[in-house]
């Protein structure tokens, strides 16, 4: 039954509730696959477009040259009658009728939480999430996102630094890395989680594909976080989806009219968690386990007084040179020396030109 | 009748002599120049025939040949006629021709018999003294100018007349003096642009002090009107005064590219060239048929500042790579090829994004991948040879409004002169006079990294993703940190600013960020 899943999920994206009305009719796929053109268009005129490509593409369509081609791919298939199929994602409106995937499907027994936001962010928004999904990840929670630029990609970053398991669901083929620019992450997340898509392989990323994702996106997960978004941005899409399917959702706050954080503020306004460390956050959904804690704590390396003053002033927005100078009292070559000191430790990092955040992030929490 | 005078063309930023030769014999009456002529010098015949005339000398109707030897090389400029007048008045027995021996002789005439002046008479009496000559006549306008050189005499002429007069009577002639050290010493101050104008910055003023300090690359970063062009031309008054040796080098190219002011014998500041971002290639390198110095030949000694880094045009950017490693360019004509100094100093400006806000996400809305892109117009390998690099914050109206006076220009040249000195101690034996010229053997074994400072430059190495030439150029900065700190060995401090001091890796910030 599964590869006339596949034929049918091959030609019918991006169209959620036909899925589910041919389901009604037939039953099954095999039963659409030899139903007649006439009968099919008929049936739904209103779909007469995508209909009559199904019906003249199934006449070369051949299902052993398709399997073929998945296996050379290194992707798989798993359609909504599979008992592999995401228990949690069967269960929402419109659920795709099949997921291409590549690595693995995210585990029913951990934790899932996505992590959310603008594409065009800020420094600040980028600490956070990475920081976020390091926390997350190292808990044992599997950090999902949409592998797009700025906040997804760095929770995904954040993710595999702290040799976690992360997984992108993406808005074209599971074969189109998209953007380019996020191809390591990519490459690195087929090996330590997983790609997942329900477009068919090869398609381009669409930009009408990316907010249907969003429902597989919040649907996979336990609780959705949102990180950045302003007031009318995609990452709210997301968040709709989540409280429509009954998963938590928590936003991280930004400073006050800051249009980067406008939408967050507005999901805390109409009753969204605040997120304000990663602790607190996997305290909050019950999921943080005791061991983890441990570790935590033990990552708090004692550094030199002239450090930990330096460090003590840095933040997750990006700081410059001269921020940190009047905040010490430190002459700039002084305050420069330890800066490079505390990039060789791994305590800070330089994300422009003498602009410093914090890079160790138990400290940078120390205001919650 | 034949007779012969020297005379000097120049190829490059250096002359070389001519020996111009006139012949008076009979046959129908014409005036022949040849010898390989750029047509300015051809035309020379028609200036000198009509210049002797007002002069009251018309020519015989008779053929007259002048050719200028050698014959195989390009002879242009205008810088003959001087020395065709002569040797044809020595052919019409005008002049006595055994006075135009141990003689050089240029200068530019008008129709009326005035001598104009001409550029490149430094590098001109130069050749003479090459040449053992011991007596050059130039117009009056750059006598003082080829003085500099002691070992010659010089003397000047405003008009045809003096000339005849000086060859005709050799003790006559009243050679022209210049002092140069007193001129070195008088027109050095930079008062206009005074580093005690420039408020705030404290980070942005020590960098500039060390890159100042060791002749380092300098780039600058910031939003516009933070205060980037400012510095800029404050550095030249910072950089340590000028030597004799230095200021003839200076001098000799400007005269050869015929900016030398008039009646000016010696430039006496360190030259700071801007040109601006739509130069070409050949107005940077330096080129034409018989090339001429570029803007990079012309910061010889002194800085070339580009503004806004980015905007100018890749290919041309990409020419500084080797003078930038070399110190000296390369150029090649059909003509011969040229190498013209370019020891300068580059110092840059730019704005970190095409809005010229980031990273205050307040005002810059550009696409993180469009901020990554700006930078990326610099190539790598570029950014490779800039030493010190520095962000130049925007001033609140606080930091504008302090009243307390900021250092001067002075007091940091002072600093600067004495890291100077040592550098020039320790640098015996070595062709390198400051660390920015250091050898990449040299900058290690200079140094003098004890196991503490080896074990930090390898966990940078590891962290920070250094090139080969990248860990040197840190050495070089480190050297010149410990040098303005009088201290004899790189300790960690040094190493550690030096680091703060990276030019921008593209892909670490990608990374980072």
């Amino acid at each position: 039954m599964e590869k006339y899943w596949q034929w049918l999920c091959s030609f019918l994206f991006a169209e959620p509730g036909l899925e589910h009305k041919l389901k009604e009719r037939y039953r099954t796929p095999k039963a659409v696959f030899e139903a007649k053109e006439k009968e099919l268009l008929e049936a739904f005129p209103s779909n007469r477009v995508s209909l009559s490509r199904l019906c003249s593409m199934r006449k070369t369509w051949d299902f052993e040259k398709e399997e073929d081609r998945l296996a050379r791919l290194e992707i798989r298939f798993v359609s909504i009658e599979h008992p592999s199929y995401p228990s949690g994602l069967r269960e929402i409106t419109d659920a795709p009728c099949g997921l291409f995937f590549r690595g693995r499907l995210p585990s029913e027994q951990l934790p899932s939480i996505a992590i959310v936001g603008a594409r065009n962010c800020s420094i600040y928004g980028r600490n956070v999430s990475r920081w976020f999904a390091a926390e997350l990840a190292s808990s044992g929670v599997q950090v999902i996102s949409g592998l797009a630029r700025g906040i997804d990609g760095s929770s995904h970053r954040g993710a595999l630094e702290a040799g976690g398991k992360t997984f992108g669901i993406l808005g074209g083929g599971v074969d189109v890395c998209y953007p380019e620019e996020n191809r390591d992450i990519y490459m690195e997340m087929e090996k330590r989680g997983g790609l997942i898509s329900e477009s068919p392989l090869g398609v381009r990323p669409m930009p009408h594909l990316f907010p249907l994702r969003n429902r597989i996106l919040s649907g996979l997960s336990d609780a959705v976080l949102v990180v950045e978004a302003r007031e009318k941005s995609g990452s709210l899409i997301t968040a709709d989806f989540a409280l429509e399917q009954g998963k938590e959702v928590y936003a991280v706050p930004g400073p006050l009219g800051e249009p980067l954080s406008a939408g967050c503020h507005n999901l805390i306004r109409q009753g969204a968690g605040l997120a304000v460390s990663p602790e607190r956050l996997l305290e909050d959904l019950m999921i943080l386990p005791g061991i983890n804690m441990k570790k935590m704590k033990k990552n708090k390396i004692t550094l030199e007084r002239s450090e930990n003053l330096v460090y003590s002033c840095l933040r997750l927005q990006a700081q410059n040179l001269g921020e940190v100078c009047e905040r010490t009292g430190l002459s700039p070559k002084e305050a420069l020396s330890i800066l490079a000191k505390l990039q060789l430790k791994g305590y800070a990092r330089e994300v422009s030109k003498n602009c410093y955040v914090a890079a160790r992030t138990d400290l940078a929490g120390k205001d919650t | 009748m034949f007779s012969k005078v020297l005379s000097a063309g120049i190829g490059g930023v250096d002359a070389y002599p001519v020996r111009v030769e006139a012949d008076v014999s009979d046959g129908l009456p014409q005036f022949l120049m040849v010898g390989y002529l750029a047509s300015e010098v051809k035309e020379a015949g028609d200036r000198v025939r009509t210049a002797l005339r007002n002069a009251g000398y018309p020519l015989p109707a008779k053929r007259i040949t002048v050719n200028l030897a050698p014959a195989g090389v390009r002879k242009a400029g205008s810088r003959f006629d001087l020395a065709v007048a002569a040797a044809v008045l020595a052919s019409m027995q005008k002049l006595p021709s055994e006075n135009l021996k141990g003689l050089m002789i240029a200068g530019e005439l008008s129709l009326s018999g005035q001598v104009l002046g001409i550029p490149g008479v430094l590098a001109l009496v130069e050749a003479a003294r090459a040449a053992g000559v011991r007596r050059c006549i130039v117009p009056a306008g750059n006598a003082s100018e080829g003085a500099l050189i002691r070992e010659v005499e010089v003397i000047g002429v405003s008009d045809l007349q003096e000339l005849i007069e000086l060859v005709r009577h050799p003790e006559s002639g009243k050679r022209a003096r210049v002092d140069a050290d007193r001129l070195l010493k008088g027109n050095t101050s930079y008062q206009e642009e005074d580093f005690s104008q420039v408020s705030g910055q404290q980070a942005v003023r020590r960098a500039a002090e060390i890159a100042a300090a060791g002749m380092h690359n300098f780039l600058m970063i910031g939003p516009p009107g933070a205060g980037k062009t400012m510095i800029a031309r404050r550095i030249p008054g910072i950089l340590p005064a000028l030597s004799l040796e230095e200021a003839l080098q200076i001098t000799k190219i400007y005269s050869v590219a015929g900016l030398l002011p008039e009646r000016e014998a010696l430039l006496t500041k360190r030259p700071f060239r801007a040109p601006h971002h739509t130069a070409t290639a050949e107005a940077l390198a330096g080129g034409g048929r018989l090339p001429l110095p570029g803007e990079i030949s012309l910061s010889s000694g002194g800085i070339l500042f580009l503004d806004e880094l980015p905007e100018f045009r890749r290919a041309v950017l990409e020419i500084l790579r080797q003078p930038l490693e070399e110190h000296q360019i390369c150029i090649s004509r059909t003509a011969g090829t040229y190498v013209f100094p370019a020891d300068f100093m580059l110092v840059a400006a730019m704005n970190p994004c095409a809005c010229g806000f980031y990273p205050d996400r307040k005002r810059c809305r550009c696409a993180q991948r469009d901020v990554f892109r700006y930078l990326g117009r610099l190539s790598q390998p570029l950014l490779d040879r800039i030493d010190i690099c520095i962000e130049v914050p925007a001033l609140s109206y606080g930091e504008l409004q302090k009243t307390e006076q900021s250092e001067s220009s002075d007091e940091i040249r002072r600093r600067v002169e004495k890291a100077r000195q040592l550098q020039k101690e320790r640098s015996k034996g070595r062709a390198a006079c400051c660390n920015a010229r250091l050898k990449a053997e040299d900058a290690e074994k200079l140094c003098m990294l004890g196991t503490r400072e080896k074990e930090l430059i390898r966990q940078a190495f590891d962290r920070l993703s250094l090139s080969a030439r990248s860990y040197h150029r840190l050495l070089r900065t480190a050297r010149t940190i410990a040098d303005l700190g009088q201290e004899e060995r790189v300790k960690e401090e040094h190493i550690l600013e030096a680091l703060g001091y990276r030019p921008p890796d593209r892909n670490e910030w990608m990374r980072e960020g």
